[in-house]
């Protein structure tokens, strides 16, 4: 499988810009002038508490909502000026792991991995094998004739990642991949996204309430060779100067940014709000 | 919603395989219900009406009428009834619920444009659905008639049956195939519309289900009465 960064890294600029984006509904602005950029094949995970405006930012970064003002912009394009039909095309680009897995319940495990190709009308004979070897990377190649209400809670949030990457996308945006998930299950799935981004080559956002996913994300990684996850030297990256792979981590307080940094900032941070979430 | 339903058809991508499998559950998926309350209204006009024809004297006009008023009325109207009782129901809760699940969202998200993927194929194929169902519940509505005649007003099957096909004509009939065309797309129309403006939860699915029901069966009866007043302008013109 050739890297999906491949085509990411071809267009300048970050993978994903937001510009003093504003999104609010009757009740008032939930975001409130959030501005960042995540280059090409940087993981960004997004903290902070429920209705901070996580999910709303993965919805934005894929076109499903526009906001009420500010820019958005995703692999060069400017998404929040995009019509629908051309935000159509551009999704197929994105990779979206929704809370709760979103599958097609009336579908199998293999139909729903399946579905984006079928969209794009790829041969039947190139489609069987493209499906077994994303449920095999999810580890549940077994599941494909079974259906989504057969699976656990777990097994529909890998088959959902397996979805998400059948046609290999530049960007993969997560919703609380682990919310409810028990502590196994969770570091099964954080292992997934891990493999993803690191074998891939894939851009993430992810939308999390659990500061251990992102502290995961930031001290491990899949060796490829190896073909297990291995924690990651300190010195890994000045050494290897893979800086662009980095973890980052931004924290939302009332529909603004009130933390932006890397795992190093954030762990020793003395802020009693951020605080919260390292205890 | 409606026209964009519509517009559809005219660009690609067409979903024909969904359309297919909304035809079979829409069209036989209704045919038990349709066919079994057809038989009874047929068979119950009779017995209302032939009573009051026995009485001057001219039993032998219950084919004409129950031929008329089932083919004009109560098949397409008595049909988009019931069939919006179990597919404008049916559409606004799976709707609904794929929207509470973020399954539109998903589809959405893979490049789907849902009001192609699933209000298109749905309009489209209750409004071809329809016009045959209420065909098929007009023959079993004349056929329950026949035996309500025969047991209970003693007349002939052949007199019958003669009788109420000579009381139609072409106008009858275009008006009778031409209004379940127009409830197809009431009631599959809003049942889309409100199984995707859901709000509040399963809770929310189950008040939309119910509003699809209510308004469907509302505005069929509504349509009902402007229908008729131009079906018998235009029969009065034309034919």
């Amino acid at each position: 499988m050739t890297p999906a960064a491949a085509t990411a890294t071809t267009n300048s600029g970050p993978a994903v810009a937001f510009d003093n984006v504003y999104l609010g509904f009757d009740e008032g602005d939930i975001l409130r002038g959030v501005s960042f950029s995540v280059p090409a094949r940087e993981t960004l995970v997004l903290l902070g508490e429920t209705g901070s405006g996580k999910t709303l930012t993965l919805k934005l970064a894929a076109g499903l909502l526009k906001p009420t003002r500010g820019n958005v912009s995703v692999l060069g394009h400017q998404v929040s000026s995009m019509s629908e039909k051309e935000l159509l095309s551009l999704r197929e680009r994105i990779g979206f792991v929704f809370q709760e897995g979103a599958l097609f319940d009336s579908m199998t495990v293999g139909e729903n991995v399946a579905y984006r190709l079928r969209e794009e009308h790829v041969k039947e004979t190139e489609i069987e094998p493209r499906v077994q070897e994303a449920l095999q990377f999810v580890e549940l190649e077994h599941t494909a004739d079974q259906l989504p209400s057969e699976l656990s809670g777990g097994m529909r949030r890998r088959v959902s990642i397996a979805r998400a990457l059948i046609n290999r996308p530049d960007i993969v945006l997560y919703d609380s991949p682990t919310a409810g998930l028990d502590p196994i299950t969770s570091q099964t799935i954080i292992s997934l996204i891990m493999r993803l981004r690191d074998v891939y080559g894939v851009t993430a956002l992810l939308a999390t309430q659990r500061l251990q996913d992102g502290f995961a994300l930031a001290n491990f990684c899949f060796d490829k060779e190896a073909k297990h996850v291995v924690r990651v030297s300190p010195n890994r990256r000045p050494k290897d100067g893979q800086t662009a792979d980095a973890t980052r981590f931004m924290v939302y307080k009332d529909g603004r940014i009130y933390f932006e940094g890397d795992p190093q900032e954030l762990s020793s941070t003395k802020d009693p709000y951020l605080r919260r979430f390292l205890v | 919603m409606a026209a964009r339903s519509v517009k559809n058809l005219a660009t690609g991508p067409r979903y024909f395989q969904d359309a297919l499998d909304q035809m079979d559950d829409i069209g036989v998926g209704s045919l038990p219900i349709v066919l079994i309350s057809g038989f009874f209204i047929g068979a119950v006009m009779v017995l209302q009406t032939g009573s009051q024809f026995t009485r001057f004297g001219q039993a032998a006009l219950t084919g004409d009428i129950v031929a008329i008023a089932l083919v004009r009325e109560l098949g397409p109207t008595l049909t988009g009834i019931l069939v919006a009782g179990r597919c404008s129901s049916g559409i606004a809760s799976e709707l609904g619920s794929m929207l509470v699940t973020e399954q539109v969202d998903a589809m959405r998200a893979m490049g789907t444009d849902p009001s192609r993927k699933l209000i298109t194929p749905r309009v489209l194929a209750t409004v071809l659905m329809l016009p045959l169902l209420t065909a098929l519940n007009d023959f079993v509505g004349l056929l329950g008639g026949c035996v309500a005649s025969v047991f209970s007003l003693r007349l002939g099957a052949v007199e019958f049956w003669t009788r109420a096909i000579k009381a139609l004509d072409f106008a009858d009939l275009m008006q009778g195939f031409t209004k379940p065309m127009v409830y197809g797309f009431i009631l599959a129309t809003v049942g889309c519309y409100k199984g995707l403006n859901v709000r509040g939860g399963t809770q929310g699915v189950g008040r939309a289900t119910t509003q699809a029901v209510v308004l469907a069966s509302v505005l069929i009866i509504a349509a009902d009465l402007f229908l008729t007043k131009l079906a018998l302008y235009l029969g009065d013109k034309l034919f």
